[in-house]
């Protein structure tokens, strides 16, 4: 028998949360907000240091308990490469960019930047977040962002 | 691993780094280094003719080596004409999906003794892990975890990078052969693009390093190439590497790397005998 696997774009609702209600800090959380085209980063309530994407645990001072942040989505390019050889998902885009962008709230965040000639990516550039409207089609469908350039 | 696909391989190699943030945005592995070599290529100045040093220094000493997956020797214009992967790292920057397999005896210095006049001593180890993707470093032109593991293991050998006779280093992409030069003190940081460039690193210079012919043309069989190190120094310590015999090869160093840096291990080597 065929099994079919459909897969629903999570309503607000669908946080995974602790026992207090809370939004816990988690990467799958962290897409639930990109289904909302909002870049949510965690703030740890000891320390300070914002964090994105979120991780359970402050690298900073090792505290567990944080509060959600939303983040501007604008940063500056670190560094970046051409893939020409990609995975087999992302056959069809190839040649396309990627980089690591730091974030003007700080974190340091990769993705893929789109919308913008290769010739043109230069370290140091104004870029900002932006999201896809498709989910994509294999597991496990997180809603995807992209940069783009902020000009 | 040569039965799969060049598709299939980028797939699986993906795996080391992180899911949901690295293979989730079609950053392959060969992508992560060429991050690194973007960044080391705009704060230090170094060039694609020096990262293609690297692998035509590599397939000279592979020319050498009948064990080696690639003895064939090629120009900087092979490499720099080859089909770009991860701009700027070319197919000839990348090392080849090898099939392989590495043993080692290990023992006490005692019971060795039993075995054979000319055993090697692993005089350092160090081990270091770093976080598992790049993109939260303070820097992405160094691999604090190399330099973390050689502090270990130069202390315990009581020993320093002047001291290195002849190195076999974790060439997955040549710019990581070029970081490995300054993490392991070789030279300064930025200045491993000159080291490759004046020779120094070539049998014949300075500090000789990736005699085998590296994973760049002695191949990397992913799990034996560690091993694979190590015997290679054993080769020279104990004067058996051929025609690419270092002179005088008294203390060796072997330098790995997991994932993008996520994890590395130094040993450095002495003669037993």
């Amino acid at each position: 028998m065929e099994i079919t696997r459909t897969a629903i774009k999570p309503p607000d609702d669908e946080f995974v949360r602790d026992e207090s209600g809370s939004i816990m800090p988690t990467v799958e959380n962290f897409y639930k907000f990109c289904a909302q085209r909002r870049l949510m980063g965690v703030k740890c309530t000891r320390c300070g240091a914002v964090i994105c994407p979120p991780r359970g645990i402050c690298p900073n001072c090792f505290s567990e308990k944080f509060e959600w942040t939303e983040l501007r989505g604008n940063g500056k390019l670190l560094t970046y490469t051409i893939i020409h050889f990609p995975p087999a998902q992302f056959q069809a885009l190839a040649p396309y960019a990627v980089g690591i962008v730091e974030l003007d709230e700080g974190p340091q965040l990769p993705g893929m930047i789109k919308n913008i000639k290769l010739e043109e990516l230069k370290i140091g550039m104004a870029l900002q977040i932006d999201f896809e409207t498709a989910l994509p089609k294999e597991w496990p469908r997180w809603p995807r962002y992209f940069f783009r350039s902020s000009s | 691993m040569t039965h799969l696909s060049t598709t299939g391989v980028t797939e699986i190699l993906a795996m080391a780094s992180d899911f949901p943030f690295e293979q989730w945005h079609g950053i392959s592995f060969p992508g992560i280094f060429g991050m690194m070599a973007v960044d080391h290529m705009h704060r230090y100045g170094t060039t694609e003719e020096q990262l293609a040093l690297v692998a035509v220094k590599n397939h000279d000493h592979g020319a050498m080596n009948p064990k080696a997956h690639f003895q064939k020797r090629i120009t900087v214009q092979d490499v720099l004409s080859s089909h770009p992967v991860a701009w700027p790292l070319k197919l000839y920057d990348c090392c080849p999906r090898t099939d392989g397999a590495s043993c080692l005896v290990l023992t006490s210095p005692e019971v060795a003794r039993k075995f054979t006049d000319t055993p090697v001593h692993i005089i350092g180890s160090g081990q270091a892990q770093d976080t598992l993707s790049l993109f939260g470093r303070e820097s992405f032109s160094t691999m604090k975890v190399t330099k973390l593991a050689a502090q270990q293991a130069y202390g315990m050998a009581r020993l320093g990078p002047k001291d290195i006779d002849v190195a076999e280093l974790h060439d997955c992409f040549t710019i990581a052969e070029i970081i490995a030069y300054e993490d392991l003190g070789f030279c300064g940081p930025g200045e491993g693009g000159k080291l490759v460039q004046d020779g120094q690193t070539r049998i014949g210079g300075r500090i000789p390093c990736n005699t085998s012919g590296g994973l760049k043309a002695k191949g990397h069989p992913v799990g034996a190439t560690g091993i694979a190190q190590a015997y290679e120094i054993y080769l020279q310590l104990t004067n058996q590497a051929g025609r690419r015999q270092v002179s005088a090869a008294e203390i060796g160093l072997t330098e790995n790397v997991g994932g993008a840096a996520s994890t590395g291990v130094v040993h450095v080597y002495g003669r037993g005998d």
